[in-house]
C-alpha cells in the first residue's frame, strides 16, 4: 500500500470518527485520533518530499477508484505525486499537524472541541486531495472541498450572527471564482478532448495558435481558458477584486487562520497556476493580466494592513498582499520562485497567526492592538516567536552573505524575477511589490510595536474588564457570542495612558507549552526555511523534474540585474521598520496627527477602500431587490394574474352570464328564440 | 428472470396494497402500505441486478394485445430502470414520514399513495404510447387527492392550480399522440422512437408535447402551480411531487420529444435554453427573498430542473447524461430537503423561517443532515447534484457557451439562497423559546434522511453504479440526434502554432516539461 494513500486519506477516515463520534467520543480520544493521523501523514510526507530533494524520486499515480465516464468525458479518483505535491503535501501536513497540537491549548476551553477537529481533519484531507489532483475535476473536488470546511470553520461559533455571515461571504464569492474554474474546465475539455492534467500541459504549447469564440468574442485559445480558470484562483487565492472574503474570515478561531487562510487553502490558486504553468506561459497575455492582479493586490492589501487595528485583520490582509507577491511572481514566468514564496510564507504566516492567536489567549480574546502594548516581558516566548515570523515576513537578510530569514530569499527572488522578465508589466509589478515591501514592513512592525512595546494599555479593554471581574480561569458559557469579537473597535474609546498603570491588574500569562512548541517549531521554519531551500527552489530545475515550466532564461537574467534591484526590498524594509519605529516607538503623537492630517486618505484606507460597500451596493442589495420584484411582481402579478388567476376569472364571469341567460322563464327564452330565427333568416336573404 | 413479469408485479404490489388500505384502520393501514412499498424497494433491487448493462436496449418486456391495437406494454431501458429505482426508494420513505402526522383518513391517505406508486412505475415502464398517457394524466389524481384533502390552509386553491395547469398541457399532447399513431401506425413507443417524422409536422407535434412537459418540469413561466402545491401538500406529498413528479416532465423530453422529434428539437433548442436561462437567474433570486422555506426549495426547484432542460437540449452525452443523473440527485436531495422541512414542520408546524434559528444548538444531529443536503443541493463535488449539474454544464458548454454562464450562475445563487436558509434556521441565537426546545431527531427521521443521505453520497463518490444502465440508451439517443445538433458557439480552431517572440524559449520549456 502506497504511504498517499494514507497521507491522504487518514484524515478523513479521523475526520469522520471525530465528527460522528462527537459527544459519544469526547474531547481527548477525538484530540487524539485527529492529532495523531495528522502527525502519522506528516511522517509519511517528508520522506517523500526528502526523496525529491536527493532527486531520488519519480512522479507517481496511484489510481483510487474510477469517477465520472460520460462519452469521453471521463475522470477517476487518483492521487498523483510529483515535486510540487511533495512540497504541498509537507507544508499541509506540517502546518495542518502543529495547529491540531495549538488547537488543544487554544481550543482548551470550548465545550465543542471534537467538531472542531472533526473539521480540521476534513480541510486537511480536501486539500490534500485538491494537491494530488491528477486531472482538474479532481482538483475542484478539493477546491470545493476546502471552501466548504472553511465555510465550517469560519462558522465555527454558529451563534455569534457575523460568523454566520463571514461564512456564507466566504463560499459565497468563493463561488463565483469556482464558475469560471468551472467554464475552464468545460473549454479545457472542448480544446483538449481530455481533463487529465499530464496530458493537457503536453498539448499546451502546441495551442498557441489556436483560436477559440466565448460568449461570441474570439479570443487565443490559451489566453481565455486559463483568463477562466484563474478567475478561480482569484477567488480561492483572495486577490483584488475577489478578495473581500479573507478579512472577514477572521471570524474563525485563529488556528484555523492559521492553517486555511494563511498557509494552505488561500495558496490553492498559486499552486494551481504553477500546477498548470505551461498553459499559462501559452498563454501572454494571461500572464499579463496575471501579473497585474497580483502587483495590484499586493500593494492594495499592504495599503489597507496599515491602517487596521485588529491584530488578526492586519495579518489577514498581509496574507493577502503576500499572495500577489506569488502571483506577479508566476505571471513573469518564475513558478519556481512562486512556489518558493508559497512555501515558505506557509511557515511564517502560519507562525504569525498562531503568534497572534497566543497573544489573544493571553489577552482574553482581545483583538484590538489599542489594548495591548508592552506584552514583551509578559509573553516572552510567543515574543520572540512573533519577532522571528516578522523578521521573515519583512525578508530580513544580508546581500552580502546570502543569508537571512526565509521572506528574504523568496520575497527577493519574486522582485528580482519581476525587475529581470524586461517586459513593462514586470516592470511595473517590480515597483508595486517594492512599494508593496516598504509598506509589509512598516505594518508588521507597527504591530509588533503596538503589541509588544509602550507602556500596558489593556485597562479599558472590555475582554480584560470581564477577566478580571469574573475571574481568570472561569469557564464561561458555551459557543458563547463572546469570542474574537472584531466588529467593536468603533464603540469604544481609546484608552489615555494617564488613567492608571494600563494593567487594571490583570497580567497576561504566557500560554501553555502545547501551543508554544508549535510556534518554536514554525519560527524554526521560518529562520531557516529558505536558507537552505533556496538552492532548490530556486536554483535548481532537476529538483522540479519538469512539475512546472522553469523559465532557465529567466533564472540566469536574475543574476544579472542590477545591484540597487537586488537590494531595493532590503532598503524598503529599512525604511518601513524606521517609519514604525519613529511612529509608534519615538513619537506616538504622529499617527494621530498623520490621521488628522489626511483624514480622507485614513477613512478610504481603513475602510478597506470600500469594497464591501461597493459590492453591497451593486451586488447584495440590487439580488433581494430583483428577487422582490421577480416574485410580486413577476409570478405573482403578470404570470398567476393573467395566466390561472385570469383564467378562473375569465371562466366564473362566464358562469355568471350563463346563469343569467338561464332564467327558467319561458317568455325570454321564446324571445331569444325569435331573435335568433330572425337572425338566421336575414342573413340567408342578405346572403 | 426470463419471462417473469416483474413489472406487472410491481404494479400489482402497491394496487393491492390500495385496495387493502381503503378497508383498514389507521394502524393496519400504515403496516400495510409500508410492507408494500418496501416489497416494491426489494422488487426494484431485484430489478436492477437483473438488468442486463450492455444487452438489450428494452428488458424485462411484456405484452399482451388488450383491445383496438391498444396494448399493455411493458419494458424498461437504463433511463427508466433508473427512475423507477428513484420512485420506489423514495416511497418508503414518504410512508415514513407521514407516519406520524397524518391523523386523519389514514387509509384512504396510504391508499392515494399507493396509487401513486402504482401510476409512477406505469408511466416509467409503459412501452404503449396510450398507456404511458393513461398512466401519465391519471398520476395528477391522487396528487390531487394529497393536496386537496391532507393540505395546508389553502389548499383547495393549491390544488386547483395544480391540477389545471398540468392537464391543460395534456390536452394538446394527446392530439398529438393521436396524429403521431395515426400516420406511423402504431402505438409502441420503441418504434416510434425510430420513426421519422415530417420535419415540418415535428413543429406543431413539439410545441404540443412541449406544452405538456414544461408543465411539468416546470419550466419558466409556467411554474408558478409548483410554489403553492409544495406549500400546501404535506411532507410526503412534496417529497414526492419534487422527487418524482417532476422527473415526468424530463422522461418526457428524453423519451418523446428528443428521439421522436429531434429536428423540432433543435429548432427549439435556443427557445428551450432562453427559458432555461431566465428561469435559473429569476428563480434563485426570488428563492433568495423567500420566507416561507417550503416555497424557497420550490423555487430552488425550478432553477435546478432548468438546469436538467438545458443539459437535455445540449444534444451531447454530456448534457444527456448531465441531466439524468441531476434528475436523480435532485429526486433525492430536493426529497430530502422537504423531509428536513417536514421534521421542524410537525414539531413547530410554521414554514416561517424567521421562526425558528440556532437548531444546530438543540438538533444537532439535524443540524448535520441539514447541512448536508443544503450543501448537495448547491452541488458540492461528492454529492450526486455535483455530478449532474457539472456534466450537464459540461453539455452545454459545447453548444452555447451564453447558457453555460447564464446557467452557471445558478451555483453562485444557489449557495447564496441556500446558505442564507440554512443560517437563518440552523445558525445564530436561540431566539425563539418554542424553537430552542424541540427535540432532535427520532430514529425513524434518523433512518429516512441517513438512507437518503448514503444515496446521494453513493452517487457522488461512484456515479458509474447508476451510469452504466443508461450509457448505451443515451449512446443510442445520441446518435439519432447527431445529425440535428446545434453548431457549437466555441468554433475552436487549431491555427498554426505560432512561436511566440519574448516566450519562445518559455514555450519550448514547457513542452519539455509536459513531456516528464
Amino acid at each position: 500500500m502506497s504511504s498517499i494513500l494514507i497521507i491522504v486519506f487518514l484524515p478523513l477516515l479521523a475526520s469522520a470518527i471525530a465528527g460522528l463520534g462527537n459527544k459519544a467520543l469526547g474531547n481527548v480520544p477525538a484530540k487524539v485520533i485527529t492529532t495523531g493521523a495528522l502527525f502519522i501523514s506528516c511522517a509519511l510526507s517528508w520522506p517523500i518530499f526528502l526523496s525529491y530533494l536527493a532527486g531520488t524520486a519519480e512522479p507517481s499515480v496511484v489510481p483510487v477508484l474510477m469517477w465520472v465516464q460520460s462519452g469521453d468525458f471521463a475522470f477517476d479518483w487518483a492521487l498523483r505525486v510529483d515535486t510540487m505535491t511533495a512540497i504541498m503535501l509537507v507544508v499541509i501536513t506540517s502546518v495542518s499537524a502543529l495547529v491540531h497540537l495549538y488547537s488543544w491549548g487554544y481550543m482548551d476551553d470550548e465545550p465543542d472541541q471534537p467538531r472542531f477537529f472533526a473539521y480540521l481533519c476534513l480541510f486537511t484531507f480536501a486539500m490534500l486531495m485538491l494537491v494530488t489532483a491528477d486531472n482538474l475535476v479532481q482538483m475542484f473536488f478539493g477546491w470545493e472541498g476546502v471552501g466548504l470546511a472553511s465555510y465550517l470553520l469560519i462558522g465555527f461559533w454558529f451563534r455569534k450572527p457575523s460568523a454566520g455571515a463571514a461564512a456564507i461571504k466566504a463560499f459565497v464569492v468563493n463561488r463565483v471564482g469556482d464558475l469560471g474554474f468551472m467554464l475552464g474546465i468545460f473549454g479545457t475539455f472542448l480544446v483538449f478532448g481530455t481533463v487529465s492534467i499530464p496530458e493537457i500541459l503536453a498539448a499546451a504549447p502546441g495551442m498557441s495558435g489556436a483560436t477559440l469564440h466565448f460568449l461570441g468574442m474570439e479570443f487565443h485559445t490559451m489566453t481565455i481558458l486559463t483568463l477562466l480558470l484563474f478567475i478561480g484562483a482569484m477567488g480561492k487565492s483572495a486577490q483584488l477584486g475577489l478578495h473581500t472574503w479573507l478579512p472577514d474570515a477572521m471570524e474563525g478561531p485563529t488556528p484555523v487562520s492559521a492553517l486555511i487562510h494563511a498557509a494552505t487553502m488561500v495558496t490553492a490558486g498559486v499552486f494551481m497556476v504553477c500546477r498548470l504553468s505551461p498553459m499559462f506561459q501559452a498563454a501572454p497575455d494571461t500572464m499579463t493580466f496575471v501579473t497585474l492582479i497580483g502587483g495590484l493586490t499586493c500593494l492594495f492589501a499592504a495599503t489597507i494592513g496599515t491602517t487596521q487595528w485588529d491584530i488578526k485583520r492586519v495579518i489577514a490582509y498581509s496574507t493577502c498582499s503576500q499572495l500577489g507577491y506569488m502571483f506577479f511572481a508566476a505571471g513573469v514566468g518564475a513558478y519556481g520562485v512562486a512556489m518558493f514564496h508559497l512555501f515558505t510564507h506557509a511557515f511564517f504566516k502560519a507562525l504569525l497567526f498562531l503568534g497572534a492567536g497566543s497573544v489573544i489567549h493571553s489577552m482574553h480574546h482581545e483583538q484590538d492592538m489599542r489594548y495591548y502594548g508592552a506584552l514583551r516581558k509578559q509573553i516572552p516566548v510567543t515574543f520572540w516567536a512573533m519577532m522571528a515570523g516578522t523578521l521573515a515576513i519583512t525578508g530580513v537578510g544580508v546581500y552580502w552573505l546570502h543569508a537571512g530569514f526565509a521572506g528574504y530569499h523568496s520575497k527577493d527572488a519574486i522582485l528580482e524575477a519581476a525587475f529581470a522578465s524586461g517586459t513593462e508589466m514586470g516592470r511595473t509589478a517590480f515597483w508595486l511589490g517594492a512599494i508593496a515591501a516598504l509598506l509589509t514592513s512598516f505594518y508588521s512592525w507597527r504591530l509588533m510595536f503596538l503589541t509588544f512595546w509602550g507602556k500596558p494599555r489593556w485597562s479599558q479593554s472590555e475582554h480584560i474588564q470581564h477577566a478580571v471581574h469574573h475571574g481568570h480561569d472561569e469557564p464561561e458559557e458555551a459557543n458563547p457570542a463572546r469570542q474574537e469579537d472584531s466588529g467593536h473597535d468603533v464603540s469604544h474609546h481609546v484608552p489615555s495612558p494617564e488613567e492608571d498603570d494600563g494593567t487594571a491588574g490583570y497580567h497576561p500569562h504566557e500560554s501553555g507549552w502545547v501551543m508554544l512548541v508549535p510556534l518554536i517549531l514554525l519560527s524554526v521554519g521560518a529562520v531557516f526555511a529558505g536558507f537552505v531551500f533556496s538552492p532548490y527552489f530556486v536554483e535548481s530545475e532537476s529538483f522540479w523534474q519538469g512539475s512546472i515550466v522553469y523559465n532557465e532564461h529567466l533564472m540566469h537574467e536574475m543574476h544579472g540585474i542590477p545591484t540597487w534591484v537586488k537590494l531595493s526590498a532590503s532598503i524598503a524594509m529599512l525604511i518601513g521598520l524606521a517609519v514604525a519605529w519613529f511612529a509608534y516607538i519615538k513619537d506616538t503623537s504622529i499617527p494621530g496627527k498623520f490621521v488628522n492630517q489626511f483624514r480622507q486618505v485614513h477613512a478610504f484606507l481603513y475602510n478597506k477602500w470600500y469594497f464591501d460597500e461597493l459590492y453591497n451596493l451593486i451586488f447584495v442589495r440590487p439580488a433581494f431587490w430583483l428577487g422582490k420584484v421577480f416574485w410580486k411582481q413577476g409570478d405573482v402579478g403578470l404570470i398567476d394574474r393573467f395566466g390561472p388567476n385570469g383564467a378562473a376569472w375569465v371562466v366564473e364571469r362566464g358562469a355568471v352570464v350563463a346563469k343569467k341567460i338561464q332564467s327558467g322563464y319561458l317568455y325570454s327564452y321564446a324571445l331569444i328564440m325569435l331573435l335568433g330565427l330572425i337572425a338566421a333568416i336575414s342573413w340567408v336573404m342578405v346572403r | 428472470m426470463e419471462g417473469f413479469p416483474i413489472l406487472s408485479l410491481m404494479l400489482l404490489v402497491p394496487l393491492v396494497g390500495a385496495v387493502a388500505c381503503l378497508f383498514a384502520e389507521a394502524r393496519a393501514a400504515r403496516m400495510i402500505a409500508l410492507i408494500a412499498t418496501l416489497i416494491d424497494l426489494a422488487l426494484g433491487i431485484v430489478l436492477w441486478l437483473n438488468f442486463d448493462v450492455g444487452g438489450a436496449q428494452w428488458q424485462f418486456v411484456e405484452r399482451a394485445e388488450l383491445f383496438a391495437g391498444f396494448s399493455w406494454a411493458l419494458g424498461i431501458d437504463g433511463i427508466a430502470l433508473l427512475l423507477i429505482l428513484l420512485s420506489v426508494f423514495l416511497m418508503p420513505i414518504c410512508i415514513g414520514a407521514s407516519w406520524k402526522s397524518i391523523t386523519k383518513r389514514v387509509g384512504e391517505y396510504m391508499a392515494a399513495f399507493l396509487l401513486m406508486e402504482v401510476l409512477m412505475i406505469g408511466v416509467f415502464a409503459a412501452q404503449d404510447l396510450f398507456l404511458f398517457y393513461i398512466f401519465f394524466e391519471s398520476s395528477l389524481i391522487p396528487m390531487y387527492l394529497i393536496i386537496g384533502i391532507w393540505g395546508g390552509d389553502n389548499r383547495i386553491y393549491a390544488s386547483y392550480k395544480f391540477f389545471l395547469y398540468t392537464l391543460l398541457g395534456s390536452v394538446l399532447m394527446l392530439i398529438a399522440m393521436l396524429w403521431m399513431v395515426n400516420v406511423a401506425g402504431t402505438t409502441d413507443i420503441p418504434t416510434l422512437m425510430a420513426y421519422d417524422f415530417p420535419v415540418k409536422a415535428q413543429t406543431l407535434l413539439w410545441l404540443a408535447f412541449f406544452a405538456s412537459f414544461a408543465v411539468k418540469m416546470p419550466m419558466w413561466p409556467v411554474h408558478t402551480w409548483l410554489p403553492d402545491a409544495h406549500v400546501q401538500a404535506p411532507t410526503a406529498g412534496s417529497v414526492i411531487l419534487a422527487g418524482v413528479l417532476l422527473k415526468m416532465g424530463g422522461y418526457g423530453f428524453i423519451r418523446f420529444s428528443l428521439p421522436m422529434l429531434p429536428e423540432a428539437s433543435s429548432y427549439f433548442a435556443d427557445f428551450v435554453w432562453a427559458l432555461s436561462m431566465i428561469a435559473v437567474v429569476v428563480t434563485s433570486l426570488i428563492a433568495l427573498v423567500q420566507s416561507d422555506m417550503k416555497k424557497l426549495i420550490a423555487y430552488s426547484s425550478v432553477a435546478h430542473m432548468a438546469i436538467v432542460t438545458v443539459g437535455l437540449f445540449s444534444f451531447n452525452v454530456q448534457g444527456l447524461e448531465g441531466s439524468v443523473m441531476l434528475m436523480l440527485a435532485h429526486g433525492l436531495v430536493s426529497g430530502a430537503l422537504f423531509l428536513c422541512v417536514g421534521v421542524i414542520y410537525d414539531r413547530l408546524h410554521t414554514r416561517e423561517i424567521a421562526r425558528y434559528g440556532g437548531l444546530a444548538v438543540n438538533m444537532p444531529k439535524y443540524a448535520v443532515l441539514f447541512l448536508f443536503f443544503t450543501m448537495a443541493s448547491i452541488g458540492l463535488p461528492g454529492t450526486a447534484n455535483f455530478v449532474g449539474e457539472f456534466l450537464s454544464l459540461a453539455g452545454i458548454y459545447q453548444v452555447s457557451t451564453w447558457a453555460a454562464l447564464i446557467c452557471g450562475t445558478g451555483i453562485i445563487l444557489g449557495a447564496a439562497y441556500m446558505l442564507y436558509l440554512y443560517r437563518r434556521v440552523a445558525f445564530g441565537e436561540q431566539k425563539n423559546a418554542d424553537a430552542a426546545a424541540l427535540p432532535d431527531l427520532d430514529a425513524r427521521e434518523w433512518v429516512m434522511l441517513g438512507a437518503l443521505a448514503a444515496a446521494t453520497l453513493w452517487m457522488g463518490v461512484y456515479p458509474e453504479s447508476f451510469m452504466a444502465p443508461m450509457r448505451n440508451d443515451i449512446a443510442t439517443l445520441e446518435a439519432r440526434l447527431a445529425q440535428a445538433a446545434p453548431e457549437s458557439d466555441s468554433h475552436f480552431e487549431m491555427g498554426e502554432p505560432v512561436p511566440m517572440a519574448d516566450h519562445a524559449d518559455a514555450a519550448h520549456e514547457a513542452a519539455e516539461g509536459g513531456a516528464h
